[in-house]
């Protein structure tokens, strides 16, 4: 390992920075050769070698160790956002030096008040499990765990939607309109159809896949057969939708509840509706197992499969596809048709979920679509990745709803907004994560090749 | 090789032309047919001048199913001669224009027929022009960002911040100008952001942009909730007022579309000229455009490939943030959560159809501004039609145009790839 020490400090004259220059070069070359010199020998035990590669995991910062550091950086910035938009407690260091006191437990009050609550509200909360030894409910134990499974369901099926379309090259701005079709369907067919209990849910779900997959479809084929990008497409596509939606909802024989002025739909039957594990609802459903399997069902569909090998060569490259005698527009339609469908999941998810789930609004769809190209680009376009992604925003969600609840002066649930964004900007730049961990620097871990430019 | 290429593309101008020609042809047929059998009897009123202000012009009636017929059989008749003549460019425009204005004739005919309320012409331009603001601006700076190399999908958070710098400055501070300003900065500092990480970081730009984003959203919300919601003196909802350029405000038609309108108005005019001249007729706008097709050469004849993008993603976030300000101390004054609500995203695709030009982008924003308003007008006249649907047609208008009309789209060639010297 060289241990090249920093470049000497610029001296004042700026007739010399050309050398300094060139040792900052020199120094850089070194330090991007060291991984390689570093590796543990073949003559090393085999215990040896599992710490070696630990401790190297850790001071070259792979992609978890980068991950983690990245979600830490994003709670200290944050948490330096909550103190600093309190005017008391920017009054309490205002006056530092007549009560440093004041000020430093103020802002510890502050920070500790919101981030307990937020870990309360997505974890655990270790006041029910005192409860529980006092004859408390055990089960509400695992309400918070389970909120925040609830809450990535949608998360996760947006965010596999997004990364399955990455990986055929393809970015899917759309997964908000491709919600709001299968919305659309499975709502429709929770109120206007009535069957028996398991094979009502499982319509339902299949019409959501069903009409998000034929959102999705319109825009791989329009791009397969006219070349008409698809970050237009699937943008316009989502005001179409939203419209859609609105129009249907205000209209008696469409989706509106009879005798309403209001956009809503009529509420599912009960049939329709995932049924809950235990304690109050909302709770997680099988929507979460519906989202688990999903993601298995992407990955064996990427790794395994024919059609997943060929989604991924073209993301990778469409003229070796073309030239290897893969149909690249088949391959752009059927990725959007499964994205769509993933997309049209993550409603069924919201629309049968949360027993009993609201009815159809207007502005159900939310962000879902939204979130999704950050979980997905958190999670590296991976499935189980997407699928951690998912959970960690979930808990966010979760938590971050608990935290503006228990926190005076109101800490608005946005921050969570601010936290997910910094996590991804943070595990997307590992040099920044580097420089500030004084980590040295390895190969790339970043989130490269995930997403394409508009030349594909 | 060759001749493979050259084939496949006769055969795509053929069938574009076969593409144009039969949606003239089906345009004219739905003016005709839909608008002019289907409209109420009676005549179309339309007035040309805002009550109140300068010269009056008298309103005109027409007579509605006639003009259907009429402009239906123009428009049958533009498109049969584009199946039979391959005109030049400036004429191919020329005729996609005529095809739409009759289009638009034969809908505001068939929905005024008989209707006591008149269509207000000029009210419906200046309102386009004060919609369109954001998205051309917004657009503007998607093309200065990525002309140089570096593709923006931040556009939409920063118009979020400029719209927020810009009213909790202008309250705070009391000052509109300072407001302005600040929102422009503010956004320059976003646009800043994207830079380092995407030049000097080299993260990948579509995560970036869609990072930033979820950022600006985040933040402006939190804030919002923390800073405005507490002090409404923060978020007090002044605006800037009209301002009627002397002599050429009172000209009829043209002066209150044109010449009366707040101050943004005049600055996008002067952004348009210097961004589109800027970028075709200048030594910096060679230089940008070299580094936005070729880094490599560029840097081999000495430009400054990193600094040339640094300058252009932080200006153009200045132009978004000029945009931004326009949603609150612009038009409705006060600062909400989430005020921009896509127009960012509808700018980034305004570019995109613009062909990464400014005036491109600026024709496509001005045709999302318009049918955005049409569809408020249209919902106050007596149409059988939901104003959803209505709202609708912009964007379905624009996918059927990007589908059959402009077809594949050629970026920069390395838009979103980051340089690092060899």
């Amino acid at each position: 390992m060289s241990d090249q020490l920093p470049p000497a400090d610029p001296p004042a004259d700026p007739g010399t920075t050309e050398s300094t220059k060139d040792a900052s070069a020199h120094g850089a070359v070194a330090t991007t050769e060291s991984p390689q010199t570093g590796q543990a020998g073949p003559g090393k035990s085999r215990l040896k070698l599992t710490g070696d590669t630990i401790i190297e995991a850790i001071t070259y910062g792979s992609p978890a160790v980068i991950t983690i550091l990245a979600i830490f950086m994003a709670l200290v910035v944050s948490a330096l956002l909550i103190v600093f938009s309190d005017p008391a407690i920017l009054h309490a260091w205002a006056a530092f030096f007549n009560a440093p006191g004041q000020a430093l437990s103020m802002t510890w009050h502050s920070i500790s008040t919101a981030y307990s609550a937020l870990f309360e509200g997505a974890i655990f909360s270790p006041s029910t499990i005192a409860n529980a030894f006092h004859g408390g409910p055990i089960a509400a134990i695992f309400y918070p765990i389970s909120l925040t499974a609830f809450e990535a369901t949608p998360l996760i099926l947006t965010g596999l939607s997004v990364a399955i379309a990455f990986r055929a090259g393809l970015f899917n701005i759309g997964a908000n309109g491709q919600f709001v079709g299968g919305a659309m369907v499975a709502a429709w067919l929770g109120f206007a159809v009535h069957l028996p209990a398991g094979i009502h849910i499982l319509v339902c779900v299949i019409g959501g896949f069903v009409g998000g997959a034929i959102v999705g479809w319109i825009v791989g084929v329009l791009k397969a057969r006219t070349g008409a990008h698809e970050v237009i497409v699937t943008i316009m596509l989502n005001y179409v939708m939203y419209n859609l939606l609105s129009y249907l909802l205000g209209t008696p024989h469409g989706l509106q509840q009879p005798h309403q002025s209001n956009l809503v739909a009529p509420a599912i039957d009960n049939n329709a509706t995932f049924p809950h594990v235990g304690g109050p609802p909302p709770q997680a459903n099988i929507g979460f197992l519906i989202a688990l399997a999903a993601a298995a069902g992407v990955a064996w569909l990427l790794s395994r499969s024919t059609i997943g090998f060929q989604f991924r060569t073209v993301g990778a490259n469409p003229r070796a596809a073309r030239s290897a005698g893969m149909s690249v527009e088949r391959s752009w339609a059927l990725v959007m048709l499964v994205a769509g469908g993933l997309a049209g999941l993550a409603a069924s998810a919201v629309i049968q979920g949360g027993g009993p789930p609201p009815p159809l609004t207007f502005n159900t769809y939310g962000t879902y679509g939204f979130d999704g190209i950050t979980v997905a680009l958190l999670g590296r376009a991976r499935p189980w990745g997407v699928v951690l992604a998912g959970l960690l925003f979930g808990a966010l969600q979760a938590g971050g709803t608990a935290m503006q609840a228990a926190t005076y002066p109101q800490v608005p649930v946005d921050i969570v907004e601010v936290i997910q964004g910094l996590i991804v900007l943070f595990v997307a730049a590992p040099p920044l994560i580097r420089a500030i961990f004084r980590l040295r620097a390895a190969r790339g871990t970043g989130l490269e090749a995930v997403a394409k430019g508009w030349n594909g | 090789m060759t001749t493979v290429t050259a084939t496949i593309r006769l055969r795509a101008t053929e069938s574009r032309r076969e593409l144009a020609a039969g949606t003239f042809i089906l345009l004219g047929a739905i003016d005709a047919l839909i608008f002019g059998l289907f409209s109420h009897p009676g005549n179309a009123t339309f007035e040309f001048s805002i009550s109140g202000s300068g010269v009056q012009i008298p309103a005109v009636q027409v007579p509605a199913a006639a003009v259907c017929y009429a402009v239906g059989a123009i428009s049958v008749a533009v498109g049969i001669w584009r199946a039979i003549v391959e005109p030049s460019r400036i004429v191919k425009r020329v005729a996609i224009g005529v095809v739409l204005v009759c289009f638009l004739i034969a809908l505001l005919c068939w929905a005024d027929a008989g209707d006591s309320t008149a269509v207000n012409l000029v009210n419906l331009m200046q309102q386009s022009f004060a919609q369109s603001i954001p998205l051309v601006l917004g657009a503007l700076c998607g093309c200065m960002c990525e002309r140089s190399g570096v593709i923006n999908i931040a556009i939409e958070g920063q118009l979020l911040t400029g719209a927020f710098t810009g009213a909790i400055v202008a309250s705070g501070a009391g000052s509109l100008v300072l407001g302005l300003v600040s929102g422009s900065l503010a956004a320059g500092l976003l646009g800043l952001m994207l830079a380092v990480f995407a030049i000097t970081f080299l993260v990948d730009q579509i995560i970036l942009g869609v990072v930033l984003n979820v950022l600006a959203l985040g933040l402006t919300g939190f804030l919002y909730d923390r800073l405005m919601q507490p002090n409404p003196d923060l978020n007090s909802g002044n605006t800037f007022s009209a301002i009627k350029i002397p002599g050429l405000g009172d000209i009829p038609i043209i002066g209150p579309i044109f010449f009366d309108s707040t101050i943004f108005l005049y600055i996008t005019y002067a952004l348009i000229i210097v961004i589109q001249i800027g970028l075709f007729r200048t030594r910096w706008g060679l230089r940008v455009r070299a580094v936005g097709e070729h880094p490599t050469a560029a840097d081999t004849v000495g430009i400054k490939v990193l600094w040339t993008r640094y300058r252009n993603v932080v200006l153009g976030g200045m132009v978004a943030g000029i945009g931004g300000a326009y949603l609150t101390i612009g038009s409705v004054g006060y600062f909400n959560k989430d005020i921009s609500s896509g127009y960012g995203f509808i700018a980034l695709a305004a570019m995109i159809f613009g062909r990464w030009t400014p005036l491109g982008s600026v024709a496509a924003s001005l045709l999302f501004g318009f049918s955005a308003q049409l569809a408020v007008v249209l919902s106050s006249l007596n149409v059988p039609l939901s104003s959803n649907i209505l709202l609708m047609t912009p964007y379905l208008a624009t996918i059927i145009a990007v589908a059959g009309l402009v077809g594949k789209v050629r970026a920069p060639a390395a838009d979103g790839k980051p340089y690092v010297k060899a």
